[in-house]
């Protein structure tokens, strides 16, 4: 029996295994791109305050936007959206654009949600690089793209380690929310035991899962952090 | 034609004139002292020229060329704008070394992009890889660190940051290099290491623009000195006439609050690196 379920839920932590791989690779460059929109100084209507309100001449819409998006994916349980992903487009347009795949609707679920929380770390990590750096950067002729891969973003990523594993952390164990939309993952592989069996067992088995995954996660930025202590700042 | 010509620097935040239209003009191999009272507009104007603020009127030539035009901001492209602001080089009040990187490869950095740029750079990556290196090992050297070269920031001094800051900003070979109260984050000990450097680089006839606390040393080093209050300039010329003797009721004033200060420590420290 032991095998079995051992079996059983390998499969379950694979399909776990891979919403948490697809969300990571789509989600952190997104969220790399939506922080810059929430850095974004882009103001249309702004003409040095001649015509315009002080108002309107703060209105930045790419930032606007954005803060909007990360508000209402912050604000909403991630189980709603996988929900309004996965059902929301065949109420609306009578036939489920999806078809037999669950996997990319959730994916798509996480990735947008995920992106707005990395967004916001990536944003504090930028923002806590002095602007000197920069500066420093542009006297010398670097171009913006420059400043950010050459200056920016080893700081940026040496202060936002810490954040960072937290959300990803959690983002293993967020992969359980997948059972919502009927995908196979490790805790209902678990309970499914519970239903045919009468086992409980299994379902506790699933926690050992998880903590030994995150225990290797935590591993690794902690390796991480060793390899960025060569510098202060 | 001078090598730094400044015509009519304007500057207005938030409905306040930090400067109203500054006018000077530098010779090449002159060095330039910005004196003046703290809110008095000296780091402002200095940073309007190298375009780290946006200058709300006013033009700047360097050595003939229209390097910064506020008037008509859109005349040049971006491209244009980064090679323009190259031939001012700019060492900050903290240093802004970048900390991940070592001494050396702190110098290194800006001529190496700039080397990636060159068609043929991959084909003589190694060599030219090489010539950079030994450039800016150069250079440490010149700033007496060649010792420290593959020290991270953290494990400098102070004064040898600020020495490595130097090393980096002339690794870029601009014609005119321009401090911003390079020695005011220091502590005295510190400040006359710095200040021999700057020195060293007065006498091999560097054009330099160093806005500065350290009277003793304007007086020492500055071939014209430009007394800055409340945005304007108050009084201009060679040191000994603007530091001593002042024509102005303002700069005799401020000069007078200078005096007990600049007699005891800076006296002191001068003789450590007067040759």
């Amino acid at each position: 029996m032991f095998w079995t379920v051992t079996q059983a839920l390998l499969e379950g932590f694979g399909t776990a295994l891979e919403l948490f791989g697809l969300t990571l690779l789509f989600s952190l460059p997104l969220g790399l791109g939506l922080a810059f929109c929430l850095r974004s100084q882009w103001a249309p209507l702004n003409h040095g305050g001649r015509w315009v309100g002080r108002r309107m001449a703060r209105f930045r819409p790419v930032r606007g936007l954005v803060q909007l998006l990360v508000w209402v994916m912050r604000g909403t349980p991630l189980m709603l959206q996988l929900f309004v992903v996965y059902y929301g487009p065949g109420l609306l347009m009578d036939h489920n654009p999806w078809g037999r795949t669950r996997m990319l609707p959730c994916v798509l679920a996480f990735v947008i949600n995920y992106a707005c929380y990395f967004a916001v770390i990536f944003r504090g990590g930028m923002d806590s690089v002095p602007e000197g750096q920069r500066e420093a950067g542009e006297v010398l002729g670097l171009s913006r793209t420059q400043i950010f891969f050459r200056i920016t973003l080893l700081p940026m990523v040496k202060r936002i380690v810490p954040p960072m594993s937290n959300e990803i952390i959690t983002l293993v164990k967020d992969t359980s929310l997948a059972r919502v939309v009927a995908i196979s993952e490790l805790i209902r592989c678990g309970e499914r035991f519970m239903k045919s069996d009468g086992l409980l067992w299994p379902l506790f088995y699933t926690g050992l899962f998880y903590l030994v995954f995150n225990g290797l996660l935590t591993l690794f930025f902690q390796w991480v952090e060793r390899n960025l202590s060569y510098f202060k700042g | 034609m001078a090598m730094l010509e400044v015509k009519g620097i304007r500057k207005t935040f938030g409905g306040q004139d930090v400067l109203k239209g500054i006018d000077f003009s530098l010779e090449r191999g002159q060095v330039l002292a910005i004196i003046g009272a703290s809110g008095s507009g000296k780091t402002t104007l200095l940073r309007c020229i190298n375009q780290l603020e946006q200058a709300t009127e006013g033009t700047v030539w360097v050595d003939g060329r229209v390097v910064l035009d506020a008037n008509h901001p859109v005349a040049q492209t971006e491209r244009e704008r980064r090679e323009n602001r190259l031939r001012l080089g700019f060492v900050f009040q903290a240093f802004h070394l970048f900390p991940q990187y070592t001494a050396l490869q702190n110098v290194m950095l800006a001529p190496q992009l700039q080397a990636k740029q060159q068609p043929d750079y991959k084909k003589h990556k190694a060599e030219r890889l090489e010539q950079l290196r030994r450039e800016a090992q150069a250079l440490l050297e010149q700033v007496g660190l060649g010792d420290r070269a593959n020290c991270y920031p953290h494990q400098l001094s102070g004064g040898q940051q600020q020495r490595v800051a130097i090393a980096r900003a002339l690794a870029m070979k601009p014609d005119i290099l321009c401090f911003d109260e390079p020695t005011s984050a220091l502590d005295p000990e510190l400040t006359g290491e710095v200040l021999k450097v700057i020195r060293a680089l007065a006498e091999k006839q560097t054009t330099m623009v160093i806005v500065t606390h350290e009277m003793a040393f304007a007086r020492d080093v500055a071939d014209r000195v430009l007394f800055l209050d409340a945005g304007s300039v108050v009084e201009q010329g060679t040191p000994d006439a603007v530091l001593n003797h002042p024509k102005e009721l303002r700069t005799r004033q401020f000069l007078a609050r200078f005096r007990p200060e600049e007699s005891k420590p800076s006296a002191e420290g001068m003789e450590n690196w007067a040759f």
